[in-house]
């Protein structure tokens, strides 16, 4: 056979795989509003960045009739390609291959080029459609489950790791994603769960759709599991893209430095903060008064909406930022909230993302639902966190900081590197009107006009407490600024701070409260 | 995508204003236990009910059969008392915290 011959042939094999599940479930998969696995990689990736492994790796099942069957790619297509230029590795299940199910010869593709991104120190991004475990392979579709967590456990915190579901994952599917840094849902193609409805109806006769059980919507808003909601593939992949340009190849780099630009927020940041310390504000127009271009790409926007997290530019470098949220339960600590600042603080001080945080909460949520949901187990997650984290920590006290509140958002107690206030800053034990019903109980107890005498008292509190100075006094903060030196302090921070070290005491690991 | 409510909140005797989320509004308000209530503690299928109307049963005595995740679970009496009331039939589908039996304590 001739060269040419040769190529022919590689081409017309090469054309028989890259078919996928043939036309008709091609079809299918589009009739559904999905894109095709091969689609979905070039979407994402830079224009002919895509180099594909495995192509003609082939299952070696033999059970049930599967020796007649061929699997185009086994279901699964893996590669190596670059998102605006930062080089990634991904892998997408083919859901027009025998449902994208897996067996061994799918999952060992997986596995490799996760071993692959693991070694060269890269990005991992996963596409997940796929029906689940294939059946007719038995324990050996568990084995390649389990390889994958396996794997996705050890690169945690050494390589990015990035899952998109668009499809169904279900059963064990899902702890894949669960594992990884950042979860991408889109609304009506995602299901997550890991028992589907029919399970559910026949075992406990509870009837749910897949779309109130496990949908994007759900993940997004009830169960946390997903960080990113998007309302289409498109969008959805333009979100990845953006991620990407937030954090580093892997945990030995820190984040590309983008040219500088200055926040365009037109919101003035004196004016963000209303008179009466009751009242609300949104602290994402703090963020975006403070931060470069004023463009904030926040994580978990839906769920435990009582703190808000997500990634900014402070001069060219990216920041990590925690900010309660006066908007929602007033900006309170609970369950939820605790978990979803712990996993992002964590993620950060794994890539050397340095920590921002703006503080401005009452406390912990109260209650009975609370208390028995675990709140102490949970509410500690924060304080380990911030604690065990050794990038750079900067606070921002903006209005109140009360209590154990204070105490959990990156106090100085707890290492923070730099801790500002604002002068309309409150840090005191508690509110000054909690604080006056118990220091002077007698007093307005026993007053001819109680409430008259309560009013006077919650006054003199306020004035003694109700401030930065008393904290300023013992030194727990560095400076009292103007709001609109904020971002000029925080810019010295990370100019002074490139070279801080704070080494933990050696340990194989720490022991946080899962 | 979901509903904002503008609404207040108390902590430590300050009314705070802010918006509400829909798992703070459906909290469950705490009941202290009802000691004469048996309650499905898993979702799951009565099998067999060992007790009768108007019987005295001691603590630890066998009430019934759960069936759920392909286990067949005996439900023991926690007090003892006279059966009041079996709410389920064998071979009913009860969800979770569902009142299997009444009890009259003693």
């Amino acid at each position: 056979m001739s060269l040419k011959q040769r190529i022919l042939e590689f081409f017309k094999l090469k054309s028989k795989v890259t078919e996928g599940g043939g036309e008709q479930a091609i079809q299918k998969q589009m009739a559904m509003g999905k894109m095709t696995a091969r689609q979905r990689i070039n979407e994402l990736l830079d224009t002919g960045s895509f180099h594909e492994y495995d192509l003609f790796v082939e299952h070696k099942a033999e059970d049930f009739g599967m020796d007649k069957k061929f699997l185009a790619g086994d279901g699964v297509i893996t590669g190596t390609g670059s998102i605006m230029g930062f080089p990634v590795c991904i892998y997408a299940q083919d859901f027009t291959v025998a449902g994208g199910s897996l067996g061994i010869a799918h999952a060992r593709k997986i596995t490799k080029i996760m071993d692959h991104a693991l070694r060269l120190g890269l990005p991992l991004i996963g596409i997940n459609d796929s029906g689940g475990a294939r059946i007719q392979e038995g324990v050996n579709s568990l084995a390649g489950y389990g390889e994958i967590f396996f794997r996705n456990t050890r690169a945690s915190g050494v390589i990015p790791q990035i899952s998109v579901v668009l499809g169904p994952c279900a059963g064990g599917a899902v702890y894949s994603p669960a594992l990884t840094d950042f979860v991408f849902v889109v609304d009506k193609i995602s299901k997550m769960f890991i028992t589907g409805p029919e399970v559910i109806k026949t075992v406990l006769g509870e009837e749910i759709s897949m779309e109130d059980l496990g949908g994007a919507k759900v993940q997004a808003e009830v169960t946390g599991n997903a960080h990113f909601y998007a309302d289409n593939e498109k969008d959805c992949f333009e979100q990845i893209k953006k991620l990407v340009t937030f954090i580093p190849w892997n945990n030995q780099k820190r984040a590309d430095k983008f040219p500088v630009k200055n926040p365009i927020s037109n919101i003035h940041i004196d004016q963000i903060m209303p008179k009466d310390a009751t009242q609300p504000y949104d602290i994402r127009d703090v963020i975006k008064a403070i931060c470069d271009d004023s463009d904030f790409l926040e994580v978990q926007e839906y769920w435990a909406q009582n703190i808000v997290i997500g990634f900014v530019r402070m001069h060219g470098e990216t920041v990590g930022v925690i900010g309660n949220q006066p908007l929602v339960l007033a900006g309170v600590l609970d369950v939820d909230s605790s978990d979803k600042a712990a996993r992002f603080i964590r993620f950060c001080d794994a890539f050397n993302i340095p920590l921002l945080t703006l503080v401005d909460l009452p406390g912990y949520l109260p209650g009975v639902d609370q208390e028995h949901a675990g709140v102490i187990r949970h509410g500690a997650k924060i304080l380990y966190a911030y604690s065990e984290a050794s990038v750079l920590k900067m606070t921002v006290i903006l209005r109140k900081a009360y209590g154990g509140g204070y105490i959990a958002m990156c106090s100085r107690h707890l290492g923070a590197d730099f801790v500002f206030a604002w002068p309309t800053a409150e840090i005191a034990v508690m509110g000054p009107e909690g604080a006056a019903n118990i220091i002077f109980k007698s007093e307005i107890a026993n007053a001819k006009n109680p409430d008259a005498v309560r009013m006077e008292k919650v006054q003199e509190y306020t004035q003694k407490f109700a401030n930065p100075y008393k904290a300023a006094a013992n030194g727990y903060i560095d400076a009292v600024i103007n709001p609109g030196e904020t971002r000029d302090y925080i810019i010295h921070s990370m100019y002074l701070s490139q070279n801080k070290v704070d080494k933990l005491p050696k340990k194989k690991h720490g022991i946080p409260p899962f | 995508m979901y509903e904002k409510v503008v609404n207040k909140i108390v902590l430590e005797d300050t009314v705070y204003e802010t918006q509400l989320t829909k798992k703070f509004l459906n909290r469950k308000k705490y009941r202290p236990k009802d000691k004469s209530l048996v309650l499905s503690y898993i979702p799951g299928t009565i099998r067999q009910i060992f007790v009768k109307q108007e019987q005295r049963i001691k603590r630890g005595d066998s009430l019934l059969i759960l069936e759920a995740m392909k286990m067949k679970n005996e439900i023991k009496a926690e007090y003892s008392g006279v059966v009041k009331m079996i709410a389920v039939k064998e071979n009913q589908m009860v969800p979770k915290n569902e009142i299997l039996i009444e009890l009259s304590l003693d």
